[in-house]
C-alpha cells in the first residue's frame, strides 16, 4: 500500500507531527502492517491521540460502510470509519438515535469506542461503550477477534476507552435508542454563581435525559461560575403537537476560511460575548423546540472552528472530579483560570453518572469541566500543570482524548486500572505495535 | 423507480462514488468485481443508506469466456438493465512497459476485458433501444508518455472502442459516454508526489451520473482537465519526446 509522509495534528492543531499515512479502501487491507501504528478516524481528538510521530497512521475514513441495520430492534453494525453524521442521516428518519453522542457528529464510530466518549446523558445512560454490543477487532498478529461484554470481555473493556492501543477496531455493533420525533424539547435556567449552577444540575425536578451547563469563565468573585444550565430530551409526538415538525435539514455549514489572529479572542471580546450569551440563553426558561443538530452539535455549523484560536492552536482541558469534592475542586479550577487572565471561550460543566467498565474510560461519578485554551505562550502549560494538581488532589482525572500535555506520572495516578489494562494489552500486542504519540508521552504500553 | 444499473469493478473508490450517486437517485444496483467480501460490504451499505435493491456477484474482466453468461445472470436477477458503468482498471507498475507478461495483464484488464463485456452489453441494449454505457477511460489514453504508456495505450484503445460503439448505438437511442478522470483522490493516487487539484471520488461519482442529463459524449472530470489535455495533446512531438512525463 502506498503511504504519504506529512505533518498532521489533532483538532486542537497542537502538536503538529510528521506521520506516515496509509489509507486502506478494502476491509482486508485494514490491518497492522507496520512496526508501530495507530488508527486515525476523523482526527477529532484534540491532542496527540491520533498521531504517531515518525510512525504509521492508518486512516479509517474509507473503511466506512454500514453493514446491518435492524430497524425493529435498533441495532446497527458498521465499519469503524463511518461517522456519526452518516449514521444519523440514516437512522433518525427510521425513528432511532445514537445512545450517546459527543459534541460533534463528525467523529468516527471507532473513535467513539476508543475514547469511550460521553454525552450530556452520562448521568442516565453512561458512556458510548455501555451501548456497544460487540466489536470485531483486527489484532497485531493479523488475527481477528470478536469481543463484547460476554465474549473476550477483558479485551472488550480494555478496548473501550483504550485509545486504539489494543488493536484495530474493525466493526462496531451498536444498540440505538428509539425516538418519536427528530426534535428536542429544551429548557434553560440561569445561575448567578457556581453554587447555584450545581444546585440546578442536581435538582431532581429539573433533571432531564440530557443536561449540561455553560459557564462564564471570566466571571469572578461572587459571580464565579455563573452560567446557564440546559436541560433537554427528545420531543414526543404529543409534545410536538400542532407545531410543524421542522423537516430535518442540517444547517448549512460555513467554513472558517482562515486562522483568526491570536488577539481576536481576548478577555474583552470573550467577556462581551459571555455577558450577551448569559442574558440571552439564560432567559429561555420556557421549554422550546430545537432541531437535534443545533442542540447536540452547535459548533458543527462552523466548519473548522478550531481556526478561531489562531495558528498556534489550542488545548482543550477536560477533567472530572468525583462527587464529594466536585464543588470545591471546580471552584478552585475556575479561580485559577480567572486569576490567570487566560479566558476560555468555551467552558462547559456536566454531571457524570457511575464509573463505566472500560479500564481506561474517563467518566467517573462526579462533575466534568471542559475548557478551550488558546496556546499563546508556554505559560499555559504551567497553568495546566497547576490544574492537574488540583484535579489530582480531588481524586479526579484528565480526558485523554482531549489531552496533549499530561505527564506520565499524573496519568498513572489518575488512571488506577492502568496496570490491569497493560496486562491485557500485552497479551494481545506483546511488541507494543499499537502505539501513538500519546501512548509514548504517557509511557503506556510497556512495563514502567 | 427501479432502472437497474450494473457497476463493473465496483470496489474502486470512483465506482463506489458512482454507485452511491445512482443509489441516491433511486436506481437498483448490481455490483460486480473479483472481491466478493468487499462487494457484500458495499452492497449492504448502499442498501442501508439509500433503501434501494443492491445485488452483487463475481466478475473477472480477464475471464472473457464468462462474460456472456455473467451478463445473462445479471439481467435475469435484476429483471432487465438500464445502464452499465465500466469502472474497472488495472494500472500495473512501471515494469509493465518492459515485461510483456505484466503488460499483457494491463491490456487484458483495461482493453480486452472491457471490449468483451461491453460488446455483450451493447448487444443487449441495441434491440432494447434504450440504455446507457458509461466507460471510465483515462487521460493517460490521450497521449503516450514514458511513465505509463502500456496502461495509456490500453485506455486509449478503450476510448476509441467507446467512440465506435457510440457511433453504432446512436441509431438505437443508447447513450455511450466516455469519462476521462484526471487526478482523483483514490488508492491509485494516494501519496503520489506532484498531484494538484485532486477531486474527491464522491464528487466525481456525482459528476459521472450527472453526465446522463447532458448531451456530452466525452467528459473530462473535473472539467478543467479538458484544457490541460488540450495543451498536452498539442505539444509538437519533436518537443514532447524530449519531455520527462
Amino acid at each position: 500500500m502506498p503511504t504519504l509522509i506529512t505533518p498532521i495534528s489533532g483538532w486542537g492543531r497542537y502538536p503538529v507531527q510528521s506521520c506516515e499515512l496509509e489509507r486502506p479502501e478494502r476491509y482486508a487491507d485494514f490491518k497492522a502492517d507496520a512496526p508501530s501504528l495507530i488508527v486515525r478516524g476523523q482526527g477529532r481528538s484534540y491532542g496527540d491521540a491520533s498521531l504517531n510521530e515518525n510512525g504509521r497512521v492508518l486512516l479509517s475514513e474509507r473503511v466506512n460502510r454500514m453493514l446491518e441495520l435492524d430497524v425493529e430492534q435498533g441495532i446497527l453494525r458498521a465499519e469503524a470509519g463511518v461517522t456519526l453524521a452518516e449514521i444519523l442521516e440514516v437512522i433518525v428518519g427510521k425513528g432511532w438515535f445514537l445512545p450517546v453522542t459527543p459534541g460533534t457528529k463528525f467523529v468516527s464510530l471507532g473513535g467513539c469506542v476508543a475514547a469511550d466518549v460521553h454525552g450530556k446523558n452520562h448521568h442516565h445512560e453512561g458512556s458510548f461503550g455501555d451501548h456497544v454490543l460487540s466489536l470485531a477487532m483486527i489484532l497485531a498478529d493479523g488475527s481477528r477477534m470478536n469481543c463484547s461484554a460476554t465474549e473476550n470481555a477483558a479485551v472488550f473493556w480494555a478496548t473501550v476507552g483504550g485509545m486504539g492501543l489494543t488493536g484495530i477496531i474493525g466493526e462496531v455493533t451498536l444498540k440505538l435508542v428509539p425516538i418519536q420525533t427528530s426534535q428536542m424539547m429544551v429548557r434553560h435556567h440561569a445561575a448567578i454563581n457556581l453554587e447555584q449552577l450545581f444546585k440546578l444540575l442536581q435538582a431532581p425536578t429539573l433533571d432531564d435525559r440530557y443536561s449540561v451547563a455553560w459557564i462564564d469563565s471570566l466571571a469572578t468573585g461572587r459571580n464565579l461560575g455563573r452560567g446557564v444550565a440546559m436541560f433537554g430530551h427528545h420531543a414526543t409526538t404529543a409534545e410536538l403537537g400542532n407545531s410543524k415538525p421542522n423537516p430535518h435539514k442540517p444547517a448549512r455549514s460555513r467554513n472558517l476560511p482562515f486562522d483568526l489572529p491570536a488577539f481576536a479572542l481576548n478577555p474583552l471580546s470573550i467577556g462581551a460575548f459571555n455577558a450577551l450569551y448569559y442574558h440571552k440563553e439564560g432567559g429561555k426558561q420556557d421549554p422550546f423546540l430545537s432541531g437535534y443538530d443545533p442542540y447536540f452539535y452547535p459548533l458543527d455549523a462552523i466548519g473548522q472552528w478550531n481556526r478561531l484560536y489562531g495558528k498556534r492552536g489550542f488545548v482543550q482541558y477536560q477533567c472530572v472530579i468525583p462527587e464529594h469534592g466536585a464543588h470545591e475542586g471546580m471552584a478552585a479550577l475556575l479561580h485559577e483560570l480567572s486569576a490567570s487572565r487566560r479566558p476560555s471561550f468555551l467552558a462547559v460543566l456536566k454531571r457524570f453518572g457511575a464509573q463505566g467498565r472500560g479500564m481506561l474510560s474517563f467518566p467517573t461519578a462526579g462533575y466534568t469541566l471542559a475548557l478551550d485554551l488558546p496556546i499563546r505562550d508556554s505559560g499555559l502549560f504551567a497553568l495546566l500543570a497547576k490544574l492537574d494538581g488540583i484535579v489530582l488532589q480531588h481524586g479526579g482525572r484528565v480526558y485523554l482524548a482531549k489531552d496533549a500535555r499530561l505527564s506520565a506520572e499524573s496519568f498513572r495516578s489518575m488512571y488506577p486500572r492502568y496496570e490491569e489494562w497493560l496486562k491485557i494489552k500485552s497479551s494481545i500486542d506483546p511488541d507494543n505495535r499499537f502505539s501513538s504519540s500519546l501512548s509514548r508521552r504517557l509511557n503506556m504500553g510497556r512495563p514502567a | 423507480m427501479n432502472k437497474p444499473v450494473l457497476i463493473l469493478g465496483a470496489t474502486s473508490a470512483i465506482a463506489r462514488g458512482t454507485a452511491a450517486a445512482f443509489a441516491a437517485r433511486g436506481h437498483a444496483l448490481y455490483l460486480a468485481s473479483r472481491d466478493l467480501d468487499e462487494l457484500q460490504r458495499s452492497a449492504a451499505d448502499l442498501h442501508i443508506r439509500y433503501g434501494v435493491e443492491v445485488r452483487y456477484g463475481l466478475f473477472d474482466a480477464e475471464a472473457t469466456a464468462t462474460h456472456a453468461e455473467f451478463l445473462e445472470k445479471v439481467i435475469a436477477e435484476m429483471h432487465g438493465l438500464e445502464g452499465v458503468v465500466l469502472a474497472f482498471g488495472y494500472l500495473g507498475d512501471q515494469m509493465a512497459a518492459r515485461d510483456f507478461k505484466q503488460g499483457a495483464r494491463v491490456i487484458a484488464a483495461n482493453f480486452t476485458g472491457a471490449v468483451s463485456i461491453l460488446s455483450e452489453c451493447a448487444n443487449y441494449f441495441e434491440p432494447q433501444k434504450r440504455g446507457f454505457i458509461i466507460g471510465i477511460s483515462s487521460v493517460a489514453g490521450d497521449r503516450g508518455r514514458q511513465s505509463n504508456y502500456v496502461y495509456g495505450a490500453a485506455k486509449g484503445g478503450l476510448s476509441l472502442f467507446l467512440q465506435g460503439l457510440r457511433n453504432r448505438l446512436f441509431a438505437s437511442g443508447v447513450r455511450v459516454i466516455t469519462i476521462k478522470p484526471g487526478f482523483v483522490d483514490t488508492a491509485m493516487t494516494f501519496g503520489l508526489p506532484g498531484l494538484f487539484l485532486v477531486a474527491s471520488p464522491q464528487k466525481i461519482g456525482e459528476d459521472i451520473v450527472n453526465t446522463l442529463k447532458k448531451s456530452a459524449d466525452v467528459v473530462y472530470l473535473p472539467g478543467f482537465w479538458r484544457f490541460i489535455m488540450l495543451i498536452i495533446k498539442h505539444v509538437p512531438e519533436p518537443i514532447f519526446k524530449r519531455m520527462k512525463l
